[in-house]
């Protein structure tokens, strides 16, 4: 294997007492999509800049294309291109002057700099817009124009920061396709943030789940789910009994790790427990003379397993430790 | 979307980049053209052209691009325009205002020039009379609004940047950090110092061409000199408005802050330093010569302390030949003195003092700015 475009090795940055990364170890190999996914607050902007040197750790190292952010930020910065979350430009500025900055700012050479942007405008649809101020724009063409702005110095490595929130679906879809190729025609290597893991797993080669500053499970996505589902289960549950009834009765079965409501389905019950369940739920709930009218192996779905690992993943707000279900 | 045409593949970076890298100090050159097109344009030879295209090496002059962007925004900004009109409609007022008194002068000057040494500089520094009241002149106008200049230029400098949300892709980019609040603070120096020669230039042209008044070299380089030490004294304004920036998130806060120690300054600066100075060493009922003096010389020193002061001290020796000592002067120190007229490098030498304090103050501002700003999170 090729050495890591990015690695970090006990990255860890703590703000007063709050754990904001803690002992991160990550590993993003060259040319692929690497997903960070986690709730809000997990610590992945923190993360993201201190790759960039625009934050100190306060323990351990990272490196980026083979530099230390701390020591030569200048250069992984010239070959780095960076999609902060909630992207902000000069309003009055119109979108082709933002990036005109931006290539400055590289001190890329303005007549090829005048083309690539041309290029890129084309690339991310905006090339109508492009001599409108940015005043206008809508959040979408805001964040396609984000990642024009990021792809302007050529980028070997593109971190994108929640590229995907709070767009429409229709934009998600555009800016997801736009990453992909990037990665896949240009080997331009993406690690890219998400608390919205349906929207990014199907581009993401490789993903760490990240909550509370910490890495639950880093792999391919279907390995994930695999050792996941070697190890513990979901049920979805449909009982004849009144929902507190039912509640209380799922969750003093042994083996019953977690209940709760199916989203999708406000009859349903989600159990989650012991691999075991899977052949024993039927028969405990038989026992207890509980009526059964549905009852279905849930936790194929991505959706499922990151729900999973958040669970286990949680300590914060629980008190330390005690959140662990497995 | 449209998928983009095919690239040709670049090398992934990982290519050549093998565990054992040189620790070189310096940074090693990029394994690849550090701008490669995007997607091959139409033709392969601008494809090649484009790949070829020079990139300058190193990071530094980051300050000046920074700079750049804020100098055209400043120039094309509302503001701009609007103290421009403002302040060349005070200074031309002022002028016409003092053209009356320098024209009754003029027809002594042939006879008696001690009347008038320097008629170029009276332009600037005759208080106009109307209606019986002494209007500021021009030099003192510069002075009463020179702190609005550089605050209108300084006080959302760094706050915009997070109000507009760029300052994290503005970061991203390849400069040092620094680099942001050094080419703001250029920025604002040139687009004061642009404000000021442009006005200083009108006034110029109005007593050249309505007044027939061609100025002496001499009085040329005083005029220089005013204006060197006038941008020290809108940049410390400007220092001071971007630390304001830097610290308060708001910029409608940071305007407030520093507009109202304008305020205090220009308004209570003198009363400040009496009261100071009669609490530190308080006068007894009846006070001998001495007692005063060295009373008052305490109150000297302590307005010293405001830029206004300084600035209105060194200003009014550098445009007025006749001035021969910015302190208070007691009879028996005027007693046998001779009128005449200073050469410009005895009245600098007057106010070097003043001069050195101001440049002090502004440094010590911007240096309180930069600092914090280095210090700063990204995200706010
Ligand atoms: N400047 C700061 N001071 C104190 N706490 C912070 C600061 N920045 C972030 N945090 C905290 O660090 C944690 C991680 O934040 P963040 O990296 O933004 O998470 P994410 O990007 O995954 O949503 C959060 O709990 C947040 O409140
Ligand atoms: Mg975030």
């Amino acid at each position: 294997m090729a050495d890591a475009a990015i690695r970090t090795r006990g990255l860890t940055r703590r703000y007063g007492d709050l754990l904001a990364v803690d002992r991160l170890d990550l590993e993003v190999r060259p040319g692929e999509i690497f997903g960070l996914l986690g709730p809000n607050g997990a610590g992945k902007t923190t993360t993201i800049l201190m790759l960039l040197g625009l934050s100190e750790p306060t323990a351990g190292r990272a490196e980026v294309l083979g530099m230390d952010p701390t020591r030569r930020p200048l250069e992984i910065k010239r070959r780095v291109g960076y999609l902060p979350d909630d992207v902000g430009f000069y309003d009055g500025l119109t979108g082709r002057q933002n990036l005109r900055y931006t290539a400055r700012l590289n001190r890329l050479e303005p007549k090829a700099a005048e083309r690539r942007i041309g290029e890129l405008l084309e690339l991310v649809g905006l090339a109508g817009a492009a001599d409108r101020p940015v005043e206008g724009y809508s959040r979408g063409m805001r964040q396609r124009l984000g990642l024009a702005d990021t792809l302007v110095k050529d980028p070997e490595v593109a971190i994108l920061d929640e590229p995907t929130a709070s767009i429409d679906p229709t934009g998600v879809r555009e800016v997801l396709a736009l990453v992909r190729s990037l990665a896949r025609e240009r080997g331009v290597t993406v690690l890219l943030s998400s608390h919205l893991l349906h929207q990014v797993q199907q581009i993401c080669d490789r993903v760490a789940i990240f909550v509370d500053g910490r890495i639950v499970a880093q792999g391919p996505m279907a390995e994930l789910a695999e050792r996941l589902a070697s190890e513990t289960l979901t049920m979805e549950v449909g009982l004849e009994a009144e929902p507190e009834v039912a509640e209380a009765a799922l969750a003093a079965l042994p083996g019953v790790h977690g209940v709760r409501r199916d989203e999708r389905d406000e009859r349903l019950w989600l159990v989650t427990g012991d691999s075991e369940l899977r052949t024993a739920l039927a028969g405990r709930l038989a026992e207890r003379g509980l009526g059964v009218w549905h009852l279905r192996r849930a936790g194929d779905e991505l959706d499922e397993i990151y729900a999973r690992y958040f669970e286990r993943g949680s300590r914060r707000g629980r008190g330390a430790g005690d959140g662990r279900a497995a | 979307m449209a998928e983009p045409p095919d690239a040709p593949r670049r090398r992934l970076p990982s290519k050549g980049r093998g565990p054992g890298r040189r620790p070189s100090p310096r940074p090693a050159a990029p394994a690849r053209p550090a701008f490669a097109p995007a997607s091959a344009a139409p033709g392969g030879s601008s494809a090649a052209a484009l790949a070829a295209a020079p990139v300058e090496r190193g990071f530094g002059g980051g300050w000046l691009i920074v700079a750049g962007k804020e100098l055209a925004d400043h120039i094309l900004s509302a503001r701009f325009y609007v103290l421009v009109v403002v302040l060349s409609m005070a200074a031309a007022g002022a002028v016409y205002g003092a053209a009356s008194g320098i024209q009754s002068a003029a027809g002594q000057i042939a006879s008696q020039p001690e009347v008038l040494p320097a008629p170029f500089l009276a332009l600037f520094t005759v208080s106009p009379q109307v209606g019986g009241q002494s209007l500021p002149s021009f030099y003192a106008l510069i002075g009463l609004l020179g702190p609005l200049l550089g605050i209108a230029f300084g006080f959302d400098a760094v706050s915009s940047e997070r109000s507009e949300k760029t300052l994290p892709r503005l970061l991203a980019q390849p400069i040092h950090r620094d680099d942001v609040v050094n080419g703001k603070f250029a920025a604002g120096l040139g687009a004061i110092g642009g404000i000021l020669v442009a006005v200083v230039v009108l006034v110029a042209g109005l007593g050249l061409f309505q007044l027939g008044i061609v100025p002496t070299p001499e009085a040329v380089f005083r005029l220089a000199a005013w204006l060197v030490v006038s941008v020290i004294y809108v940049g410390l304004w400007l220092a001071f408005a971007t630390l304001c920036s830097v610290v308060m998130r708001r910029a409608a806060t940071a305007a407030l802050v520093a507009i109202a120690l304008w305020i205090v300054l220009i308004l209570f600066g003198s009363l400040l330093a009496g009261i100071a100075a009669n609490a530190l060493s308080p006068l007894p009922s009846s006070p001998t010569t001495d007692e005063q003096i060295a009373n008052s010389n305490l109150q000297e020193a302590l307005a010293r302390v405001s830029p206004a002061t300084l600035y209105a001290e060194a200003t009014g020796v550098l445009l007025d030949p006749t001035a021969r000592s910015v302190d208070l002067l007691t009879s028996t120190q005027t007693q046998g003195a001779v009128a005449g007229v200073l050469p410009l490098d005895q009245s600098l030498l007057l106010v070097w003092p003043q001069i050195t304090v101001l440049v002090a103050e502004t440094s010590v501002c911007f240096a309180v700015a930069y600092i914090s700003f280095m210090r700063q999170e990204v995200r706010a």
